[in-house]
């Protein structure tokens, strides 16, 4: 089997496989009486806590294939993407099922109120329309620059995500803190690839 | 001659012991069996489990008869940055406090300020179970069986004097046996010690308690042994934890989570369903044990006992 084919028909299906194992392990962890006493609390946040982790996975892509070289990762972008957003779905689908029960004017009343529900949604929404258009035929249709551009968006997604969950805390916490320092990081790769190219072509493999 | 008695219980009514042992299981299973069964918009009446078991008998005065959340869960859920930021902490982490020997230091108006032996402080006190409702400000609930005495023995015991207007208490400071309150990456997470205080007619109020323990029994350390506040009315926050200090005072005490964010937590912290917390809504609360929300109740449920203390004051201003 080419290294190509290797990548599609195993690799890629295994990843897509795995980046699902975190609802069969919080369903095993909620049986399985591992969940604290507030279990709705532990899903909600889980839940979130994935949707910002697969952001985070999305954006790191192209650092991680210019610093290894490594450039079939490229192919796994648009999946990273996609979990985030089913993730996010998971996670506002709880928030307005089980702390809402589908009161849509109490969800409608919660978000523009609360600030961090303000940053989750507007995460939330940005979301929708670059799964929507992360198809091929979508790329086509918009144009290469212009589909890069809309998807720029995932930028103010990942901002507002962060900021939702340092918000939440009643004091400044570890979690979400780390979440603030990869997202930086991950900047400062591209701020320094854009403003001081010969330093990252010293750590780049391409 | 063997006179045979009926048995008292008959064996068809004997519950099983395997589903004895899994009660707990089967009490969270089955209240979310009851959200599968959805349709049936049980908003404000919250879906108590099916099975729940009679209240105890002989409830007092102030008692709840709601359903008391389970000991595990009342010793193992907590807010005690002390020990910690997450729930589960102060269980894993507050072994390191001794409860014994335990010193409480009296101060500031009153008539004999001096520092007593806690068991020699409240050793005279009959104790007693108070099966009250506890809402924390993050939006969550549990009904605790408490135990304990009226914080007004102890005020009548310590004699303040007339020019006394409020009551404020402190947590130690130890960070040998409190290891959260060691200097962080971020700095202090609060600003120890944990400061609390009440107005004197709060103080006094017959619901205002000082509890030694939960469920019958003194400790554990992470519910704030040897000796914390309960004011059921109010915000969880409000109960200050491992007293070390007593001191009656004129000025209102500037509490903690006022200092931290005084924009969010004020000093009254009366549970109120129609004063917002700036970043979430305080209108419903998640019982623990319950999968969703049930309403607030005004003062958590306890208007007819404390009410009119509050007659000439805005509430909306007086968070």
């Amino acid at each position: 089997m080419s290294r190509t084919r290797f990548l599609k028909w195993v690799v890629k299906p295994t990843v897509f496989l795995l980046c699902f194992l975190p609802l069969p392990l919080l369903a095993w962890n909620f049986f399985a009486g591992n969940l604290s006493f507030n279990p709705v609390e532990d899903i909600t946040h889980t839940t979130g806590r994935w949707a910002l982790r697969f952001l985070l996975a999305t954006l790191a892509i192209s650092p991680v294939r210019r610093i290894t070289g490594f450039k079939e990762l490229i192919r796994f972008r648009r999946m990273l993407g996609l979990f985030a957003f089913f993730y996010a779905v998971a996670h506002f689908t709880i928030y307005i099922w089980l702390d809402h029960f589908f009161d849509m004017v109490a969800v409608f009343a919660d978000i523009p109120e609360r600030p961090f529900i303000t940053a989750g949604f507007t995460a939330f929404v940005i979301m929708i329309p670059l799964a929507v258009t992360s198809t091929k035929k979508w790329i086509v249709r918009l144009g290469g620059r212009r589909w890069r551009l809309i998807h720029q968006l995932i930028y103010v997604s990942v901002i507002a995500g962060v900021l939702h969950y340092l918000w939440i805390g009643k004091v400044i916490e570890l979690a979400p803190a780390g979440y603030v320092g990869s997202f930086a990081i991950l900047m400062g790769f591209r701020l320094l690839a854009r403003f001081r190219p010969d330093l990252v072509a010293r750590i780049v493999r391409n | 001659m063997l006179i045979k008695r009926p048995a008292d219980i008959k064996s068809s009514e004997i519950t099983d012991e395997k589903l004895y042992r899994n009660r707990r299981q089967f009490l969270k299973t089955a209240s979310w069996a009851t959200l599968a069964s959805a349709g049936a918009a049980v908003m404000g009446s919250g879906c108590t489990a099916p099975g729940t078991v009679a209240a105890a008998p002989q409830l007092g005065e102030f008692d709840t008869d709601e359903e008391i959340t389970p000991e595990d869960a009342v010793t193992g859920y907590n807010n005690f940055y002390e020990f910690g930021t997450a729930k589960e902490d102060p269980a894993r982490n507050a072994h390191t406090l001794r409860p014994r020997p335990w010193t409480v230091e009296v101060d500031g108006l009153v008539a004999n300020p001096a520092t007593y032996d806690l068991d020699d402080l409240i050793g005279g006190f009959a104790l007693e179970d108070r099966i009250y409702r506890m809402r924390c400000v993050e939006g969550w609930s549990m009904v605790i069986p408490w135990y304990g005495f009226p914080l007004a023995d102890l005020i009548n015991k310590l004699d303040p004097l007339p020019s006394a207007r409020y009551i404020r208490m402190e947590t130690l400071v130890d960070t040998e046996q409190m290891p959260g309150q060691r200097r962080g990456l971020f700095g202090y997470v609060l600003d120890w010690p944990y400061v609390e205080g009440l107005r004197m007619d709060e103080a006094m109020n017959p619901l205002t308690l000082m509890a030694v323990g939960v469920y019958g029994k003194e400790g554990p350390n992470q519910n704030g042994a040897p000796i914390r506040l309960v004011v059921p009315w109010k915000y969880g926050f409000k109960g200050v934890k491992s007293i070390v200090k007593i001191s009656f005072v004129e000025d209102q005490p500037f509490n903690t989570w006022q200092q931290q964010a005084s924009n969010e937590y004020g000093f009254y912290a009366n549970v109120n369903p129609n004063v917002d917390h700036p970043r979430w809504s305080q209108g419903r609360e998640r019982r623990i044990g319950e999968v969703l929300r049930r309403e607030t109740l005004m003062f958590n449920g306890y208007t007819e006992h404390v009410a009119q203390m509050y007659t000439d004051l805005d509430l909306r201003r007086n968070y």
